[in-house]
């Protein structure tokens, strides 16, 4: 018999943010700035190792930070690092049952009023998650100012 | 997917009105097809036309060969999940007329091995399921002799019934993100019938059955994006039950 198709979505199904609410955009989100994040930290490791060459080097690279694509980068990096901080808070307390609503008996329709009211996709968590993107917003137009302010 | 476009239009006297929409199906047979094509028929719909029953009259007027999988038509076999205009639904509880589109497009669940066109292989779920011990473990029961029944307070029932709704139609691992890349992972269906059963006080299987969860593609795969709960026809709420499930394995609840 011909091999079956296995018809996972895959890489392409699970970074696609569009279908499923804004729990699903605050995923996509959480894992996008989780690997941002862990770039910037090498990158970073990188950037500091380049003192053991003496101040020369070290002048130099920082040189390349005070660039204005650096300071984008770095206002970028601000955003991740605030909304990552922030939702993953919201995640972790959920991850032990805190806040991810109360079970209670589903009613007909079914639809997606009864989570959102007292389920797992509650307002609050909803909340959470746009005061993550507020926060990270706001932290980032502070970077801003202050990168590229005088 | 979809190269390969077959159209089809009813050979029969079908009245081919205003109301009428296009269905495309996705084709593919496990035997003989590399990849799967779409056939697109022309079904009369009326403002109470589910999607199944749309496939169904293909089925029975312009294609017989579609293999689509049904039963109660009632959403309470779970056997008629797939994707209908990219959302993970059942076919019987979906009506043609809240699509709001004139084009119908109707393709098997993602995550699931494909048997034939819109039918796809539960093996793999079925297998998971039975594995969470979906049942009530204790050593006496309530048909020995000298025992009796076990009373519950409607509190009682209340922390397991939402969970015990499940009809085991799959749209919750078609639509999780994990599921889409680990082939392992327990998925939502399982993750919240183990739940169901810790949460019932008649029940002493926890601590078996939190060992069975607690592994590399058990609950901790689980990054909670809620898209299981988003897609359940039954209001389960899968998202919930694996975290209150997970709170037990960190010490949150007894
Ligand atoms: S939890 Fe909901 S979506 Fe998942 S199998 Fe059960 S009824 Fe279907
Ligand atoms: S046919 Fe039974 S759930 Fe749709």
């Amino acid at each position: 018999m011909a091999e079956r198709m296995s018809n996972r979505e895959g890489l392409r199904g699970m970074a696609n943010p569009a279908r499923y609410g804004l729990e699903r955009v605050a995923y996509w989100l959480q894992r996008l700035s989780g690997l941002g994040l862990l770039a910037y930290l090498i990158g970073h490791i990188y950037e500091t190792s380049s003192i053991v060459n003496g101040k020369v080097a070290w002048d130099k690279m920082l040189e390349l930070t005070q660039t204005t694509q650096g300071h984008l980068i770095l206002t970028l990096v601000i955003g991740m690092c605030v909304f990552h901080t922030a939702n993953g808070i919201r995640v972790m307390l959920g991850h032990g049952g805190i806040g991810v609503g109360k079970p209670g008996q589903p009613e007909y329709p079914y639809d997606k009023s009864q989570r959102s009211a007292t389920g797992s996709l509650n307002y609050k968590q909803r909340l959470c998650i746009w005061v993550s993107i507020a926060l990270a917003a706001l932290a980032m137009m502070y970077g801003m100012a202050v990168l590229f302010g005088d | 997917m979809a190269v390969e476009t077959i159209s089809k239009t009813p050979e029969v006297s079908v009245p081919i009105s205003s109301n009428s929409i296009i269905l495309r199906i996705s084709r593919f047979n496990s035997k003989t097809d590399s990849s799967p094509t779409f056939a697109e028929f022309k079904v009369p719909v009326q403002k109470w036309t589910t999607v199944l029953e749309a496939i169904l009259f293909v089925k029975q007027n312009l294609d017989h060969s579609v293999a689509v999988r049904y039963s109660c038509r009632q959403a309470s076999c779970g056997s008629c999940g797939m994707q209908i205009n990219g959302k993970p639904s059942l076919a019987c509880y979906t009506k043609i007329s809240e699509l709001n589109s004139n084009v119908v497009t109707v393709e098997p669940m993602h995550n699931f091995p494909i048997i034939r066109d819109l039918a796809v292989d539960f093996k793999q779920m079925f297998a998971t399921h039975k594995k969470m011990k979906p049942y009530i473990v204790r050593e006496d029961s309530e048909v020995t002799p000298g025992t009796k029944e076990f009373l519950q307070t409607p509190e009682d029932v209340e922390k397991y019934l939402q969970f015990s709704y499940c009809i085991k139609c799959g749209l919750c691992n078609s639509s999780c993100p994990t599921m889409a890349t680990d082939t392992s992972f327990i998925g939502p269906q399982g993750l919240a019938q183990a739940y169901r059963y810790v949460a019932d006080n008649r029940d002493d299987g926890k601590k078996e059955r939190l060992k069975i969860i607690d592994q590399s593609h058990g609950i901790w795969r689980c990054h909670f994006a809620g898209s299981c709960s988003h897609v359940c026809p039954k209001g389960v709420d899968p998202a919930m039950a694996i975290q209150l499930l997970r709170g037990y394995l960190l010490g949150f609840r007894k």
